[in-house]
Parts: structure tokens; C-alpha cells; sequence
């Protein structure tokens, strides 16, 4: 049960945002900004934004955010969808590109304690062909969901345990993108 | 914030409507002054030293804190800090969200409760330090530039405490 009264019965950010639309607006703005539209420069595809997302969200033990965006992730990848899997089992050999897995390392780096992104580690993901767009993309994409997490999670929101939910809402979001839910 | 205008501008709306808007809500019992200190506190535990030094001083332009001591005390053990209790039992929440999430208890709950948080103080406290712990990765992650002197900081608290906050910086002191 949420830690405070919600007044309506969606799951995870839903509830908060239905909840605090004034807040709730900058939040789902910034989503899709980072989400989908990206830096001007930047070469990352949305299904690759939507999976440092789940990554994160993994690393930080928040099932309604993991499982959503790994939804999302699998959606827009299409006929490539179990690399979401495998990249959250296994980050080291899944079949993902260089450059992914040097932003990857970037996003894990920042999570647990964002002092340690060094020179060294930006400098690989240039070298696979990470440009400045990618990795502050990447580092904004992590730290905003270090918020995302430990807003979901602090508040005690519902988490669904249906697989097929979570599929659905992945649907919803690699097509709608972020638009913010009405009470309704 | 210069690099990226689109991700400026909702990180800035953010910022004005939780440290700044909601302050005069009627169901809102938290200060300017209050939610800035909440956002230096989950700094310094972040050890973040540009948002915990400009958050600082706008808490302190609030609360006519001009030798910045109350801000340090609350940073050093807010146990002891002469702030209220109500304020206590927020802080003691917002730093279990900076260590995670799933480590606020409902007892931290109930007590802020218990000395008058109200659901939306509580609601505020929580998205507060969450917005923290991303601004302050945001900030480390890219190894931004951050100033030293003590009175730049004043100077763009007082601007911060009049105007808000914007990515359109104007609020460096005449050279």
C-alpha cells in the first residue's frame, strides 16, 4: 500500500503524476525529451535509451520501473527483443555493440556514485564512437532515473506482478511515448 | 543545462514548482527556506559540492542564516539543529530515500505525520530528495565546473530567492 493517499488505483509513477500533475508534467516531459527526442548529435535508437533505463532501474531494485521499461525496450527493438534480457542477465557478453556497452558501464558508474565516472571511462565510449550527445544523454538518463526509483519506491506505489501488464504498457509507451494519464 | 535546452527547461520547471510554487499551497506546511535545506541536506550526503553550496545559501537567504551555521549544522548531525521536529522526521526521510528507496519505513512515516507533515509534505520531502540524487549525478557524472568563492554563491542566491531558477544564466555578478 502507497505510504500516503494517492485517490486513485494505477501502478508505479502513474499513481504519483495522476496524484501531482503539477509535478507529474516536468517529470513526463523530461521522459520524453531524454527518452525519445535525444541530443542533437546523439546516436542512440530508443529502444537503446529505454534499456540504459531498465538497466538502471535494475541496478537500483525497481521491479516497476525495470519491468516497464524493459517492455518498452523489447517493443521498439522488435525482432531483436531478447536482447533486453540478455543484456540485464549477462551486460558483459551480451551481443550489444561497443559503444552501447562503454555507455552502459558510463549509466552503471553514475548510479552507485556518479564521482566515479573518470576521464578513462568516458574516453572508451569515445573511442567506440560515443559522441558528446551520447554520454550526457547517457549520465542524464541514469541520474533521472535514480529519481524516477527512489520516487516510485520511496512512496511505496503499486507494482503489478502480470507479466502481460507490463507488456501492454510497453506497447503504450514505444508507441504514445510519454504523454501524462488522466485520472480516467 | 546550456548543452541540453530540451532537458533544461522541465529539470528548471521541476525545481520552481517543488522548491519554489508549492511552498504557499494551502495543504503544504514547508517553507522555501525548509525545501531548499531538505535538497542541501541529500547533497552533502551526496557529497556534491556545487548543489549542496548554492542550495545552501539559497536556504540560508530564506532563513536569514547569514554566517550559514544553521545550514552547516543541519548538514553536520540535524539531530541537533535548531530546527523543528516536523522537520527532523522529514530530513530522517529524505535521507533514506538518498540511500534507496524501499529504505523508507512506515514508522519514519507515522512519526512525520505525528509532528504534522502533512501527505503532501511527505510527497514533497520524498520527490525533493529523489530530484537530488539526479540532479547531483547529472552534476558529478559530467564533472562540471564549480566555483570556490563564497560570495558567487550569495550573489546567485539572491537572484535564485527573487527570480527562480532558469538556464539562462544571467545571475553571475557584474566583473
Amino acid at each position: 500500500m502507497p505510504h500516503i493517499q494517492l485517490n486513485n488505483e494505477a501502478p508505479g509513477i502513474r499513481s504519483l503524476v495522476i496524484y501531482r500533475p503539477d509535478t507529474g508534467k516536468s517529470l513526463y516531459e523530461l521522459a520524453q525529451a531524454l527518452l525519445r527526442a535525444g541530443s542533437p548529435d546523439s546516436t542512440l535508437a530508443d529502444a537503446e535509451r529505454e534499456l540504459i533505463a531498465a538497466y538502471v532501474s535494475n541496478q537500483n531494485n525497481t521491479d516497476f520501473c525495470r519491468n516497464s521499461h524493459s517492455a518498452a525496450s523489447r517493443y521498439l527493438f522488435g525482432d531483436r527483443a531478447d536482447l533486453v534480457d540478455q543484456v540485464l542477465q549477462s551486460p558483459e557478453t551480451a551481443p550489444i555493440s561497443p559503444k552501447l556497452r562503454a555507455l552502459l558501464t558510463i549509466a552503471r558508474c553514475v548510479t552507485a556514485d556518479a564521482r566515479t565516472v573518470t576521464d578513462e571511462v568516458t574516453a572508451i565510449a569515445r573511442a567506440e564512437g560515443a559522441t558528446d550527445g551520447d554520454i550526457h544523454d547517457t549520465v542524464l538518463i541514469a541520474a533521472s532515473f535514480s529519481m524516477y526509483n527512489r520516487y516510485v519506491d520511496g512512496l511505496a506505489t503499486l507494482t503489478p506482478e502480470d507479466p502481460a501488464a507490463y507488456a501492454a504498457m510497453g506497447e503504450r509507451m514505444g508507441t504514445l511515448g510519454y504523454v501524462l494519464p488522466t485520472p480516467n | 543545462m546550456a548543452f541540453s535546452p530540451e532537458t533544461a527547461r522541465p529539470l528548471n520547471d521541476l525545481v520552481n514548482v517543488l522548491l519554489r510554487t508549492n511552498a504557499t499551497h494551502p495543504e503544504s506546511t514547508l517553507s522555501e527556506g525548509e525545501r531548499e535545506l531538505i535538497g542541501t541536506y541529500v547533497s552533502a550526503k551526496n557529497d556534491c559540492f556545487f548543489c549542496q553550496t548554492i542550495h545552501g545559501a539559497v536556504a540560508s537567504h530564506h532563513l536569514g542564516d547569514t554566517e550559514w551555521s544553521l545550514v552547516q549544522s543541519v548538514k553536520q548531525d540535524y539531530t541537533q539543529a535548531a530546527i523543528s521536529n516536523k522537520l527532523k522526521a522529514l530530513l530522517a526521510i529524505a535521507g533514506s530515500v538518498q540511500q534507496g528507496g524501499k529504505q523508507v519505513s512506515t514508522e519514519q512515516i507515522e512519526k512525520a505525520r505525528a509532528e504534522g507533515a502533512t501527505d503532501r509534505d511527505i510527497h514533497d520531502t520524498v520527490l525533493i530528495a529523489a530530484a537530488f540524487c539526479m540532479f547531483n549525478r547529472y552534476v558529478d557524472g559530467l564533472n562540471t565546473w564549480a566555483p570556490d568563492s563564497p560570495d558567487l554563491y550569495r550573489y546567485r542566491a539572491q537572484k535564485v530567492a527573487e527570480y527562480g531558477y532558469t538556464h539562462e544564466d544571467h545571475y553571475l555578478p557584474p566583473s
